[in-house]
């Protein structure tokens, strides 16, 4: 069970390793911030993971906090101030 | 055996996060892209997140896990309209998108 | 796969924040490099988890990758056009910041080795560990923090203090936002009401479990933030002295617990055990206020209408 507990923190590492190189070659931001909304989801499955696998449930906090915060971005990200939206 | 289905779950929500990774590198636009992530998003998590829930003991921590998921599950989505509207809003008075500034 | 496997994890991590930090330093553009900062905050936080550390990884999480991202986000959108352009350091700061940072890690190695070589006395750990019945909370976090080396916090209170009074002079704050479309407005509408509930959580449970007013503080902060981001009207900041009173009121009543601990026992912060527990609840109580209000003003960028004037404005 550790065993394969530990190959799937490896694999969704190398997959938040692999969509974040795909960041760096992507152009806009708004691509960007939807890879980084993958990279928070892939965040809290990694947490989810680590939290079994090092027997920490306070883990399980740190991922509800990340899941929360990285929405608050998103909304940060797509909101316009006042004079955009009188132009 | 507890152990092995747990495994098949988080296997299955890892093949979803693999998926949606390689969709955000090939697909050819944004919005496309941006379909390939939330599938990631839901199903990988949800997934992962039930292959998880069956370790736990305390049904207090299991009922934590699932809030994360609905969270995830209600955010990603109304996540994603509010990025498409954000790539439409740029695109169609054919001005250069914000980003080029 | 042993056990060691999981050391592909940590070189993947350690390899992506290097990428990261150098990206966000040489990224094409602001809104690059702000992107990059924010999942440079994420990558940070998995970090702290993988090194056993939840307690900061929470902080890391809130603080370092959701609220610092979204206060940048919000800053960028209210630059000027002429703001974008780059101003290159002289070189003589370049040369300075680079060799106070090579002693830094110099003297980090040094500590790391020397504890290591298990020179140093005892571990921390365990003298934790062994008056940790007497701090009055089980988590040796929350007891470092409160109890044991309280001053410590106190004086990044008061830190936090002199940054806000630092941002309220720079003007007024930045403009509100015009009301959120449907969809945002009702993704707010329900975040906020979870953020608050999931900031007292951590409040409470930071006694037993990782957590506390850091982490509590930041996250009522960000259901501030998500307000002011959907332009909703009904979210007012408390008037002119109310407002003060919360930006002082953790350090103010961790200064009163500390002098009546002076005067009664005659040492700064030493807290009898009998009523610890209840005190760091009390500090830690006005503490997450007073951070809340803190972070939350400084995401504002500058001065409210309240903060100078007694008059009530409307649409603070």
């Amino acid at each position: 069970m550790t065993e394969m507990l530990i190959l799937a923190v490896v694999v969704l590492g190398a997959t938040f390793a692999l969509a974040l190189l795909g960041m760096l070659r992507q152009g806009t931001p708004t691509d960007r911030i939807l890879i980084a909304q993958l990279l928070g989801s892939n965040g809290v499955g990694l947490l989810l993971l680590l939290a079994l696998l090092q027997e920490q449930l306070a883990l399980l906090d740190v991922a509800l906090v990340l899941a929360i915060l990285s929405v608050v971005v998103v909304i940060a990200f797509t909101r316009r101030g006042k004079e955009q939206a009188d132009a | 055996m507890l152990d092995v289905i747990s495994l098949l779950l988080i296997f299955s929500g890892l093949a979803f996060y693999l998926a949606g990774t390689i969709g955000v590198l090939r697909m050819p636009d944004t919005l496309c892209r941006l379909h390939a992530v939330t599938k990631a998003d839901n199903l990988g998590l949800g997934l992962l997140a039930s292959g998880v829930l069956l370790q736990l003991s305390d049904p207090l921590q299991m009922l934590k896990l699932l809030l994360i998921w609905v969270l995830v599950l209600a955010a990603s989505a109304t996540g994603g309209q509010l990025i498409a509207r954000h790539t439409l809003d740029q695109k169609p008075n054919g001005d250069p998108p914000e980003d080029a500034r | 796969m042993k056990a060691g496997a999981l050391l592909y994890l940590d070189l993947i991590m350690v390899i992506l924040m290097l990428v990261l930090a150098i990206g966000a330093l040489h990224a094409r553009s602001l809104r690059h490099a702000v992107i990059l900062f924010i999942v440079f905050g994420l990558v940070v936080a998995l970090a702290w988890a993988r090194l056993r550390a939840p307690d900061i990884a929470l902080a890391e999480a809130a603080i370092g990758s959701g609220l610092a991202g979204a206060l940048l986000l919000a800053a960028l959108r209210d630059r000027r056009p002429g703001d974008d352009a780059t101003r290159r350091a002289p070189v003589w700061q370049s040369v300075a910041v680079g060799g106070l940072v090579t002693a830094l890690v110099v003297l980090l190695a040094w500590a790391f080795l020397e504890v290591q070589g298990g020179r140093a006395n005892e571990p921390l750990a365990n003298i934790v560990q062994a008056t940790l019945h007497e701090s009055g909370v089980s988590n040796p976090v929350t007891a470092v923090l409160l109890n044991f080396r309280a001053y410590d916090t106190l004086l990044e209170l008061t830190v936090l203090l002199a940054a806000l009074l630092g941002v309220m002079s720079l003007g007024p704050q930045r403009s509100p936002m015009r009301a959120a479309e449907p969809m945002a407005a009702g993704l707010i509408g329900w975040l906020i009401p979870l953020l608050i509930l999931a900031g007292g959580y951590l409040l409470w449970v930071g006694a037993h479990a990782p957590g506390g007013a850091f982490q509590a503080g930041a996250l009522l902060a960000a259901a501030a933030v998500l307000a002011h981001l959907g332009g909703r009207r009904e979210f007012q900041l408390p008037g002119h002295t109310r407002l003060r009173l919360l930006a002082v009121a953790g350090c103010a009543v961790f200064t009163l617990v500390g002098v009546s601990t002076l005067l009664g026992s005659g040492v700064l912060l030493q807290l009898p055990s009998d009523w610890a527990g209840g005190l760091i609840l009390l500090i830690e109580l006005f503490a997450t206020a007073s951070i809340a209000t803190a972070l939350f003003l400084v995401y504002l960028g500058g001065h409210p209408p309240s903060w100078n004037s007694r008059e009530v404005h409307p649409d603070a």
